[in-house]
């Protein structure tokens, strides 16, 4: 049961991913290119590099991978402590 | 029992890990060099006595509490991950961030908020190229200290007028967010508004926020009243140790 309710989520989520990025064309561009950095630019203040600069190649999916998974990791812990199982609490 | 704990783990493991893989650069936060210098130091000078008082408050708060730590790396953690989590508005065809600030207010208190804000902000702009360094004292003063005000007090009106806690945590969370998106225009607005009426560009800025916003906030606003209703039929006495 649990097996197709997980299959019926993933399959829906995909069919509603799909359907919904055919019919739209929108770029799905982030606030801060479409409002911050717009106005940024309007004013002569366009954004500079950041510090270190991650945009080269894979190399943003990685640190974002990376990133989710320490985030994960952390909260993951410390709900541990907080909410420890029934039998060990 | 157990194996289902671990099944639930995981799916929420991997669902973090597909939520936040993408592209770079897709928020609120003020991304390096738009403010000019005198701006930025204004923004990390009026955010500066936040963060000490907040820092000071972990220290004092920590000793007499065990669980405050751990409650603070758990919230940490959360507004780290949802602050960088782009969600797509089909109302507005772009992508935003909730700020998460809303949530750790209600839980840690407004001034540990600002903590928890620093350090996420901290590391989204030196590994995610996610806002900056030179604006990070405006992104904090939005998002930590705004919006950590703005949810704490209005959950603590809410709370005190009504006395139902989903209406004052659904309130807390989207004022938080809209909170932070406001001052966000000013800080904008303020710093790049030259020749045109401070008023004018600031509304012009914000009511361009709006379509991806209102949505958000709403979302944001579920999102707390889903955080505080957890721990409430889990662990209601964390609520009692964490009051502020």
């Amino acid at each position: 049961m649990k097996i197709a309710i997980a299959g019926g989520i993933i399959f829906l989520l995909a069919l509603g991913m799909y359907i919904g990025l055919r019919i739209s064309d929108c770029k799905w561009a982030g606030v801060d290119e479409s409002v911050v950095e717009k106005f940024a630019i309007e004013a002569n203040r366009p954004p500079q590099a950041p510090l270190i600069n991650i945009e080269r190649g894979d190399l943003p999916l990685l640190l974002f991978l990376l990133a989710g998974a320490a985030g994960g990791f952390m909260a993951g812990y410390h709900f541990r402590s907080l909410f420890p199982p029934k039998d060990k609490g | 029992m157990k194996a289902r704990r671990r099944s639930i783990t995981a799916i929420l493991a991997f669902t973090s890990l597909l939520v936040l893989p993408d592209v770079p650069a897709f928020a609120m936060h003020i991304s390096e060099g738009i403010l000019p210098a005198q701006w930025a130091i204004l923004w990390f000078a009026a955010s500066a006595p936040f963060l000490f008082l907040g820092l000071r408050e972990l220290h004092l708060r920590g000793r007499r509490n065990l669980h405050l730590k751990p409650m603070v790396g758990l919230v940490g953690a959360a507004v780290f991950i949802i602050s960088c989590m782009p969600i797509p508005v089909p109302a507005a065809g772009s992508c935003s961030h909730p700020c998460g600030t809303g949530i750790a207010a209600i839980f840690i208190g407004p001034l540990l908020t600002v903590v928890v804000a620093s350090v996420a902000l901290v590391l989204q702009a030196l590994f995610l190229a996610h806002g900056g360094l030179t604006t990070l004292g405006a992104n904090l003063a939005s998002m930590g200290v705004a919006g950590a005000l703005a949810g704490y007090g209005s959950f603590i009106l809410v709370r005190r007028l009504s006395g139902r806690w989903w209406i004052a945590a659904f309130i807390a969370g989207i004022l938080s967010d809209w909170a932070t998106y406001t001052v966000t225009s000013f800080q904008l607005a303020a710093a790049l508004h030259g020749d045109a009426p401070l008023g004018k560009f600031f509304l012009t800025v914000l009511l361009a926020f709006v379509p991806t916003q209102v949505p958000l906030g709403i979302v944001e606003g579920f999102m707390c009243v889903g955080a505080y209703r957890f721990i409430l039929t889990r662990r209601p006495e964390l609520l009692k140790i964490f009051a502020v």
